[in-house]
């Protein structure tokens, strides 16, 4: 839902970030207000997961220039749990194997971290599992998979329910789902997307990291982006999704050699 | 004052080898011996040095700290009056035997033993004890010597049948000064099964000799937890010698914990092959403390089985060795054996030494090891941080997984000694 004077949740500037001294984002810009819907698509390795990695505050990427405003407040400033505790969730491309971690335990502190930053009470362990048990239902996933390790031996559709069973905990403001739908089977997609539209208010924003158009069948996007190594390239609405799948990526290749020969003209008159 | 024995050597030998000073200090505070055992034991001690890092056997493992620990023997009184009143760790539960091995009284005194459980003494006990031991060539190791020569309290049971509740065996040194000796004997009968948690903790500067001897008839069963508990300026050497026939199944598992100075030595003998081994063992070490397991299995007949983790959790300037001897020989074809050694380094200061020992003669055998030694991952610590959990909470979520993988395994009455918070070094409720 596109409303020009809802608050601005997430405003992405210039972000530049690189691993090893490789730089990945070369210029990401991307205004998120509540109530909306944003889908990332793009060719494998554009940057993506990197873009929403860096937002999460993950060590092995270095923010080399930009900003990002998290209403109104520097996120890359914050560890990455305190910008979780303040509301921004990713649903990881791929779920990490913690063997040996209770799933409830690790549900139950995480839940009660974003509850004590919300000014809420912690829940006990009864309650939280009432509380669990209720959210569990938005995933439709068996309890037996709160008795086991966190993602351990799970299947990658399994991973990818425990994700949006997070969400449903924690009530982010901010969620970057990056391809929560890769890997569903078609039952699965339609649970996970139906969790994801019911978990959607007017007052939190999605932004959705996918390369399919049949999960934005099922959650209707305000905005699509193609990124494109490392920035994005253009932005439309959700017919963009649906010209991709006609004609894929290869324009990309030209707007990009472009974009890159008006910069390459560029540098040295910026150096001089 | 104690009259000193004519068997006990006051003076070494001419000819041997200087006794290091703390054992002739130790040697010569200790009452007289009551059997020519103890009194040759003593003998033995006398006419060597102490264990030293020449030795392959204790390569990296210094008893520096053994000898900071009052030469004399420990005061039972002290170590009662001073080990913590009531109750000790979880109150006894139905459905566990608790013997508290603090030498003031005869554990299985005055108690009616469940059935399948029995004292062993007399010609039996004399005939029995010692038996593992020689069957691994072991009767003059250092460390058996130690035990010996401290002339050490005994307690031997003879297990006839399958018995019920879990076995506690408890033995807190608690701030008592000094040396003291345990000894165990425990006879499987064939088809008889028993659990055991053996809870051993000390914390002040007190030295425990623990030698345990097992033997499993055809088809028995014993499942054995140490649950060892120390203090930084307390040592444990603890030896566990089973021998095993066919169709016995064999647990043992360990958790090392807080020790200035800990050896364990789990010795297992299959002595016909075709029993089953399943050793399970973790040790921590922060500060400048040292533990160090050394542990051989050996086949004499085929088709044995064993299964082996080891874990580690190195922190501070702590220093982990572990020694993971397997012994198949020729007679021993058939056999299936798994070593895994996993080492978690959490300090730069900390060090780690691990050596899987594979003597492998036989040739139609399965053999796996292997020995990792990895950091906490960042992928694991982010994807919690990610969620809300802070880096320092999120660690110790991650070092409580870690260590519940061997801790789950101890016996079922184990929880209550909190063995993950003490492991952990939290504060564990009282
Ligand atoms: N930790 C890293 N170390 C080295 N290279 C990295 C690292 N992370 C990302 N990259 C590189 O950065 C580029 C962008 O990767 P990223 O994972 O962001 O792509 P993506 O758009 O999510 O791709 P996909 O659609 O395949 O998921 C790739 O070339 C990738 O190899
Ligand atoms: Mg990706």
């Amino acid at each position: 839902m596109i409303r020009p004077d809802a608050p601005v949740l997430l405003e992405i500037r210039d972000l530049r970030a690189s691993v090893d001294e490789q730089p990945i984002l070369k210029g990401v810009n991307l205004m998120i207000r509540a109530g909306e819907i944003h889908a990332v698509m793009g060719r494998n390795g554009s940057g993506k997961s990197t873009l929403s990695k860096v937002l999460a505050g993950h060590p092995a990427y270095s923010v080399t220039g930009g900003s990002v405003l998290y209403r109104g407040e520097d996120l890359l400033a914050l560890e990455p749990e305190q910008r979780a505790r303040i509301g921004l969730f990713l649903g990881f491309q791929y779920p990490i194997e913690i063997p040996g971690v209770s799933n409830l335990e690790f549900l139950r502190v995480a839940t009660n971290g974003r509850r004590l930053a919300q000014g809420q009470e912690e829940l006990d362990t009864f309650a939280f599992e009432d509380l669990v048990r209720e959210r569990l239902q938005v995933v439709q996933m068996d309890p037996a998979f709160l008795e086991r390790s966190v993602n351990e031996g799970f299947s990658g559709g399994e991973k990818k329910r425990n994700e949006i069973l997070q969400m449903a905990l924690l009530e982010p403001l901010v969620a970057i789902l990056d391809e929560t739908d890769s890997g569903l089977d078609i039952d699965a997609l339609r649970i996970v997307a139906g969790g994801v539209n019911h978990l959607a208010g007017p007052d939190n924003a999605t932004l959705l990291i996918t390369h399919y158009q049949r999960l934005l069948d099922v959650i209707t996007p305000d905005f699509v982006h193609v990124m494109a190594a490392g920035r994005i390239l253009r932005t439309g609405g959700k017919e963009l999704a649906l010209e991709l799948e006609d004609r894929g990526y290869d324009w990309v290749d030209e707007e990009l050699a472009s974009l890159e020969a008006g910069e390459a003209a560029r540098t040295p008159l910026e150096v001089a | 004052m104690v009259a000193v024995s004519a068997t006990e050597p006051r003076h070494p030998l001419p000819a041997a080898a200087t006794a290091a000073p703390w054992i002739a200090d130790l040697l010569a505070d200790l009452p007289a011996a009551p059997s020519a055992a103890v009194a040759r034991a003593r003998e033995l001690l006398a006419q060597q040095p102490l264990p030293s890092r020449r030795q392959e056997d204790w390569r990296f493992t210094d008893l520096a700290p053994l000898t900071t620990i009052a030469p004399r023997p420990l005061d039972p009184a002290e170590q009662a009056s001073s080990a913590p009143a009531a109750p000790l760790g979880p109150v006894a539960e139905p459905g566990r035997l608790r013997l508290l091995l603090d030498g003031l009284r005869d554990p299985l005194d005055g108690l009616n033993l469940p059935p399948g459980l029995h004292r062993l003494e007399g010609e039996a006990l004399q005939a029995a004890l010692g038996r593992s031991l020689a069957a691994q060539g072991l009767e003059a190791d250092w460390p058996v010597l130690l035990n010996t020569a401290l002339a050490p309290r005994v307690l031997a049971l003879r297990v006839s049948a399958a018995v019920a509740p879990l076995l506690e065996l408890v033995n807190d040194v608690g701030t008592g000064q000094g040396v003291e000796a345990l000894r165990l004997l425990l006879l499987l009968e064939d088809g008889a099964s028993l659990e055991v948690l053996q809870v051993q903790r000390a914390a002040a500067a007190s030295a425990t000799s623990l030698l345990l001897e097992a033997e499993l008839g055809r088809g028995a069963r014993l499942r054995h937890g140490l649950l060892a508990q120390g203090h930084g300026a307390a040592s444990l050497l603890a030896q566990l010698v089973v021998s095993q026939s066919p169709g016995s199944e064999l647990d043992l598992v360990s958790a090392l914990s807080g020790w200035g100075l800990v050896r364990l030595e789990p010795r297992v003998l299959q002595d016909e092959g075709q029993a089953a081994t399943r050793l399970r063992g973790l040790q921590r070490v922060d500060g400048r403390q040292i533990a160090d397991t050394h542990s051989q299995v050996a086949f004499a007949g085929p088709e044995g089985r064993l299964d082996q983790l080891h874990k580690v959790v190195a922190d501070g300037a702590g220093r982990s060795v572990f020694n993971g001897a397997v012994r198949v020989p020729r007679a021993a074809q058939r056999t299936d054996a798994a070593q895994l050694s996993r080492s978690l380094l959490l300090s730069d200061r900390a060090r780690i030494d691990t050596k899987p020992e594979l003597e492998i003669v036989a040739d139609d055998v399965k053999c796996a090891h292997g020995a990792t030694v990895s950091r906490l991952q960042d992928d694991e610590l982010f994807y919690l941080q990610s969620r809300g959990i802070a880096a320092a909470q999120a660690a110790r979520l991650l070092l409580r997984g870690y260590c519940d993988e061997v801790l789950a395994e101890l016996p079922g009455g184990a929880a209550g000694w909190q063995p993950l918070e003490r492991l952990m070094g939290e504060d564990p409720t009282p």
